[in-house]
């Protein structure tokens, strides 16, 4: 554990580095990062509720999809300016977070993962159903039409995009980091360790657990607000249970009950499956095989392999805090259902 | 009247998908306690080699059925040998997670092999049948029955063979099985290798109805959850009766109320899937289990 | 002539706790040997040592030759048969599967059909219960189950991990004669872990006393009842 004068020199150069950036990045760069500041923000609220509290999320780009069609609705149906949208998503969807808690109480380990997977399952057929479809915009989803930087401000669109991005990251960062380091964070880890005893300990169970899907959900609707308004498009395919899986997985790897990790887990959804066919290049030339590597699918394939190998080999790095992690998991998860 | 049949022939059919992979959800459940989210992927996967099979390499249908069936039942002990086994003993997390992965590695595989284009699958059961004045799809009778057959052999596996018997104790307890001589672990390789071929099965049924692409297993998967634990998640019988019952459920729902819309018939699933997850975990077939705290 | 199963400098621990610290045990062919001890003192632990079930140090031998470190299958195939503490039934299965299940690991079908028959006439009564499920027997029809089961298997040892555990007195002394019958008759050779001193020194020609994971005395069950801190800390007189 380091002590907290360093963590916040170390937090201090990161937010440095993390400003200035735009000015030595071309404009496409800084919009590809931008997407990474986003997933920062949806990993914080992933790992608040899987990395701390221990509750196993498959559905985390349905509460992404919740706030982004928000934001969508708000803006095009009623004109409202986009950045009075963020927090509004982000409330609405930690609304709907909360509420799935209540019957996520009575899920342990498998079945609440099986549950939230049929959700992000569900959930974009939901955003095609006939009713609702003058909403959500059916099949067709939505277009925003958002006008590019506000207020007059000297910045390139992908420049603002990436400082509204990075900027919500930052706080929402310092955010969650007072919020686990303080009463409700040790109740969450509590609950993580061992149910049983955290509840004769006089933690409330309903409470907290609760509380963990309404803080998850946030960051993911603020997260899935943001794709919007940095995609300008939404539609039921935007986030399919793929989504929700990448980023289960980026918080698998970077390493569960980490914070810091959040911003590793984020740059490894962002540019593994860009680098992929790369990675995947070097050993297949050696073998002398002639397969294209730059197919759709070779990417999964090789996150998938990279995510296999640190569940099976489970040692160091990443994977060690993933151990320890998953250890700690154990109790609560121990007892089937 | 004919529509009314028709549909429930429709649901049966639909119904003898989901009941072969709740069924394998339940195989692996029973014998190693995870919960495999890469099922339906497992078929999917599977079906493309059939695919390719019949389009590449000539095969006649029923060959490259039987072969499949073959290639299934060895990648699913494979897969339990080098994937599973390494992570049996650790955390319900860490499984999890690798079955994910699986899920994650062999839908980007379909799509790299084969491309993620849909394409049509063969039916050896084309066109229309007609049963006491009704036209049915030929195909949707056709996969009823083999459904029906494959799970009766599964059944008569179980009863009347030494290494299903083996098996059952394995799922019911591995340590005295142990203690009797049984080699535990490859009786769990033994179960995945039962459930890839019917993950298989349900793939090649279903595929010729929804046509085949690396996304086709994905709802299917929901569906066989959700009859799954209807049935309740350690009940065979109830994974079948569940499937089935969930098939024909939903498809009369969405044919005879206006409100649900095939759209809404995957949410539909899903509620019924955390219904009976909330109001009656064990199903309807399972035991009852306590939860406390 | 060498003893069928031997225990040799065995230790076993159970995470960070150690259990047995280096007991040493021979049981010959033919021969009831009983192991006796309070709670705790490593019992059953030594029974698990022999088939494989913990962890151990030190060396088992069948018949002259190293288990070496062969899992509970391994050893069951060898022909030793563990019947554990709490009988290791499969509740959910009937009584006929179950017996089936005890002659896993024997090939030929025709065989089985007379071990059946010969088993099962020292438990007459299980052939009308054949396809009641397991679990709604009692616990001493349980045990019978269990012994019945091991029988199947054509075991040269059998071990017996505290057979009298929760039943009836008179349930036991059945349990015990039948498997005096089996000694004399089939020169079944048994190796029996037992709290019930008395019951366990009747039963047996020899036996060990394991305190805290060691022997503390050992020798023929006659002299064992008649030695002085045995009768004071065991048979209570």
């Amino acid at each position: 554990m380091r002590s907290t004068p360093v963590r916040f020199g170390l937090f201090a150069v990161g937010a440095a580095v993390v400003a200035l950036l735009p000015l030595f990045v071309s404009e496409f760069r800084a919009f590809e990062l931008a997407r990474v500041g986003i997933y920062v923000i949806a990993l914080l609220g992933l790992s608040v509720l899987t990395g701390y509290a221990g509750q196993i999320s498959l559905g985390h780009g349905a509460f992404m999809a919740v706030g982004a069609y928000t934001t969508a609705i708000l803006t095009t149906r009623y004109g409202i300016r986009d950045l009075w949208t963020i927090p509004l998503a982000g409330l609405l969807t930690g609304l709907v977070g909360f509420l799935f808690g209540f019957p996520a109480l009575r899920l342990v380990g498998a079945y609440l993962a099986l549950a939230t997977f049929a959700l992000a399952v569900a959930v974009p057929s939901l955003a095609k159903y006939g009713r609702i479809e003058e909403y959500t915009g059916g099949g067709g989803g939505l277009l925003l039409n958002l006008p590019a930087t506000p207020f007059g401000l000297p910045l390139s669109a992908s420049d603002w995009l990436y400082y509204l991005c990075w900027g919500l990251a930052g706080l929402l960062f310092v955010a969650a980091w007072l919020l686990v380091r303080g009463r409700i964070g040790r109740a969450l880890r509590a609950i993580r360790e061992n149910e049983l005893a955290a509840v004769s300990s006089g933690i409330s169970l309903p409470a907290f657990k609760t509380f963990a899907f309404g803080v998850s959900a946030f960051y993911g609707g603020v997260a899935g607000s943001l794709y919007a308004i940095t995609i300008n498009y939404v539609n039921p395919d935007t986030f399919p249970v793929g989504l929700s899986i990448l980023l289960l997985t980026g918080v698998v790897v970077g390493g569960l009950g980490s914070l810091a990790g959040v911003v590793f887990g984020a740059l490894f959804i962002q540019y593994l499956p860009l680098y992929a066919s790369d990675l995947l290049d070097w050993p297949l030339s050696r073998l002398g095989l002639k397969i294209d590597t730059s197919a759709p699918g070779a990417p999964a394939v090789v996150y998938g392999l990279i995510l296999l190998a640190v569940l099976l080999l489970g040692s160091s790095g990443a994977a060690g805090s993933l151990a320890r992690g998953t250890r700690a998991l154990t109790n609560s998860l121990a007892r089937r259902p | 009247m004919q529509q009314l049949a028709q549909q429930i022939v429709s649901g049966l059919a639909l119904g003898a998908v989901y009941a072969s992979l709740a069924l394998a959800i339940v195989l692996i459940h029973r014998t190693t306690h995870v919960i495999n989210f890469a099922q339906g992927e497992m078929g999917m996967f599977t079906t493309f080699v059939a695919w390719s099979l019949i389009t590449n390499h000539g095969f006649s249908y029923w060959a490259a059925f039987a072969t499949t069936l073959a290639i299934a039942f060895a990648g699913g002990i494979l897969l339990e040998r080098v994937v599973i086994r390494p992570v049996e003993s650790a955390s319900p997390l860490a499984v999890i997670m690798v079955t994910i992965a699986l899920f994650v590695v062999l839908n980007g595989l379909a799509s790299w092999i084969w491309s993620a284009e849909t394409r049509n699958f063969p039916s050896p059961f084309p066109g229309v049948v007609t049963v006491w004045g009704v036209s049915l799809s030929r195909h949707e009778v056709g996969a009823i029955a083999v459904s029906l057959v494959v799970l009766a052999l599964l059944w008569a596996f179980f009863r009347f063979t030494r290494l299903g018997l083996a098996m059952r104790a394995v799922a019911i307890g591995p340590e005295p099985s142990r203690l009797l001589g049984v080699r535990v672990g490859w009786m769990l390789a033994l179960g995945w290798g039962f459930a890839a071929v019917l993950s298989a099965v349900s793939g090649m049924m279903v595929a010729p109805i929804v046509f085949l692409d690396p996304t086709m297993m994905q709802s299917v998967l929901i569906y066989a959850f959700a009859a799954a634990v209807l049935g309740g998640i350690d009940s065979p019988l109830g994974a079948v009766v569940g499937g089935f019952a969930l098939g024909v459920g939903i498809n009369l729902l969405s044919t005879y109320v206006d409100f649900v819309t095939p759209e809404l018939e995957l949410p539909v699933a899903f509620a019924v899937l955390i219904g009976v997850l909330l109001f009656r975990p064990s199903g309807l077939f399972g035991r009852a289990v306590v939860r406390r705290v | 002539m060498p003893a069928l199963l031997e225990l040799r400098d065995v230790e076993a621990r159970y995470g960070p706790v150690q259990v047995l610290h280096g007991i040493s045990i021979a049981v010959e062919e033919g021969q009831v040997v009983a192991v006796l001890g309070a709670n705790g003192a490593g019992k059953t632990t030594t029974l698990r040592a022999v088939s494989g079930t913990v962890r151990r140090t030190g060396d088992v031998l069948f018949a002259g030759r190293s288990v070496g470190g062969r899992g509970p299958d391994g050893i069951a195939r060898l022909g030793i048969a563990h019947v554990p503490e709490g009988r290791g039934i499969f509740g959910e299965l009937s009584v006929r599967d179950n017996l089936r299940m005890g002659a896993y690991t024997q090939r030929d079908r025709r065989a089985f059909k007379t071990d059946y028959a010969r088993v099962l006439e020292h438990f007459r009564w299980l052939e009308e219960r054949r396809d009641q499920q397991a679990g709604t027997l009692s616990g001493g029809e349980q045990q019978m189950l269990a012994l019945a089961r091991a029988l199947l298997s054509r075991p040269r040892v059998l071990l017996l991990d505290e057979p009298s555990l929760g039943l009836a007195p008179i349930v036991v002394k059945e349990f015990f004669r039948i498997v005096a019958t089996l000694n004399a008759e089939e020169g079944l050779t048994v190796l029996v872990v037992e709290q019930n001193a008395n019951l366990a020194l009747a039963a047996s020609e020899r036996a060990y006393v394991l305190e805290v994971g060691r022997v503390a005395v050992q020798g023929s069950s006659d002299e064992l009842r008649r030695h002085e801190s045995v009768r004071r800390s065991y048979l209570g007189y």
